[in-house]
């Protein structure tokens, strides 16, 4: 037992020590892993969607290194900000609140609009039971509105919340819900959409300038030569640019 | 099916098994040395070592678990990295904290940024099994601190009638017979570890439970070539066996413990061992 309390100590120092001599700056780029199709676990375990090849993309236009990190949606600005990885590419719309403590990259999608899904078409959203992941715009949204909102961590949950009867509707991004929509006979689309958010883009630190400029020019070229639009037809993110 | 559990993603939930046992298998023994350390200290005869086995106690005892493995970690990781700032990046003239942000020079970082995700994977466990220690070594002080107590004073005092230092009577007379008062303690402890370590992931550890809500949250067939609905049912079921299955043999290995601690002692059950066997 002892050994092994040593070998781990050894190895945790060698880790900090094997490579304090190292140059290079790898980008650590954060996501959530759990928001298809912006971004997801695909079967082989890594992380698969839309930010996915955007983020590679990128990274290879700005000449950098980048490395996929997920994180829990909750905790993902304050890893941030303490430094766990340098960027958020997790779907996360623009909003004046979030600008305050991190900053974005110019959009990388239009403004998507959220939809709600529901088990039926005459859904009572204003006495009804809405659901919506926790610290979204969706969930802002709800609130604001003064109806009830049913929040939850992920939002695999906000869906079997729906399924199962304990929420009536939920509100998220359409272009999460569609292939939901789709798949499921049970659940649907409402006709009414919101208009919320301003696009979706990179979220950094605020006081890491450099990296953000560098990011914002790699998305400004591929808005230019066409490039993010072909990516946001082929995983379906909404209108283009 | 054969294909389906055989996924890539499949064989890191099987993985992350391994993840929780080694853990367990570091944790419990740190913990106890924690635990040991933080008793020694509250019973020791100088007074400040005596209020910090005690506060120690107290406070780790006091605070939600959550809380510390949100707080603590953040804090201990900064603080890591505060230390190696100030060794490696003396001539840094930019303030660490800038508005919300954490900064240390780049070579002050932990792992740094450019060592393989593998290397934040260790320190993130190693991160873990630390705060884990440290937080069931205050109960296991706690349990500890009782079981010294609880070996009969005559014992000790004997020990001293025949001529041992305070030292010899503690390790020969009071830590060889304190185990079979703590063992109860400390066996409820193991359980409450066991189901603890689904905290793992609020750590940035991938752990079983992380991966069998992503392994069975519904799958749509754009996404994968196995697409289904909201299984999660099943693999948190199976999480349930795994738990139910690994708590039990933990009873009876403490059970087999029990009966050799108890052997020649003077307890009710040590007792009955010796008439069964007269």
């Amino acid at each position: 037992m002892k050994k092994l309390i040593l070998t781990t100590t050894a190895l945790a120092l060698s880790a900090s020590m094997a490579f304090a001599g190292g140059h290079g700056k790898t980008v650590r780029m954060g996501t959530e892993g759990a928001y298809p199709p912006y971004n997801f676990i695909n079967d082989k375990g890594e992380v698969d969607g839309f930010e996915r090849e955007l983020g590679d993309e990128l990274c290879k236009r700005a000449q950098l290194t980048c490395e996929w990190v997920t994180n829990e949606w909750d905790s993902i600005i304050p890893n941030l900000v303490s430094g766990n990885y340098d960027t958020i590419i997790a779907g996360m719309s623009i909003t004046a609140e979030r600008d305050e403590v991190i900053d974005f990259t110019q959009n990388y999608t239009q403004p998507d609009p959220s939809a709600y899904l529901a088990k039926s078409a005459d859904v009572d959203l204003a006495g009804g039971v809405l659901a919506a992941q926790t610290g979204t715009i969706q969930a802002a949204f709800v609130a604001q509105q003064g109806w009830t909102l049913l929040e939850f961590a992920t939002p695999e949950e906000t869906v079997a919340a729906v399924r199962n009867g304990e929420a009536d509707a939920l509100l998220a991004d359409k272009s999460f819900l569609k292939p939901i929509a789709e798949e499921d006979a049970e659940l649907m689309l409402l006709a009414r959409e919101e208009l919320i958010g301003g696009g979706v883009g990179m979220g950094l630190r605020e006081s890491d300038g450099e990296l953000r400029a560098k990011f914002d020019a790699a998305i400004q070229s591929m808005k230019d030569d066409g490039t993010l639009n072909a990516l946001i037809v082929k995983w379906e993110i909404g209108e283009t640019f | 099916m054969a294909c389906y559990l055989s996924t890539p993603k499949h064989m890191a939930f099987y993985w992350s098994f391994g993840t929780v046992l080694v853990l367990l298998a570091i944790t419990a023994p740190l913990a106890l040395v924690f635990g040991f350390g933080g008793a020694t200290a509250a019973r020791a005869q100088l007074a400040p070592v005596r209020w910090f086995g005690k506060a120690y106690i107290a406070v780790v005892r006091g605070v939600p678990d959550i809380a510390f493995f949100l707080f603590f970690v953040i804090a201990l990781d900064q603080g890591f990295e505060y230390l190696r700032h100030q060794v490696f990046c003396p001539d840094w003239d930019q303030p660490i904290r800038q508005g919300n942000d954490f900064l240390v020079c780049p070579a002050a970082k932990l792992p740094l940024s450019t060592s393989p995700q593998v290397w934040h994977e260790i320190y993130g466990f190693f991160l873990a099994v630390l705060t884990f220690a440290i937080v069931f070594g205050a109960f296991a002080a706690n349990v500890l601190f009782g079981a010294m107590r609880a070996v009969p004073q005559p014992q000790l005092e004997t020990a001293a009638a025949y001529g041992m230092t305070p030292r010899q009577t503690f390790w020969r007379i009071l830590v060889p017979q304190m185990w079979v008062y703590a063992l109860p303690g400390l066996g409820n402890l193991w359980m409450v570890l066991i189901k603890a370590t689904p905290l793992l992931f609020l750590l940035g550890v991938e752990d079983i439970v992380y991966w069998a809500r992503e392994l069975g949250g519904t799958k749509t067939a754009r996404f994968t070539d196995y697409p289904h609905g909201d299984w999660r049912m099943w693999y948190f079921g199976a999480l349930l066996l795994f738990y139910l299955a690994f708590t039990k043999l933990s009873e009876m290995v403490f059970d087999r413990v029990m009966l050799r601690l108890t052997r020649g002692q003077a307890t009710l059950a040590g007792e009955a061992q010796r008439k069964a066997a007269a």
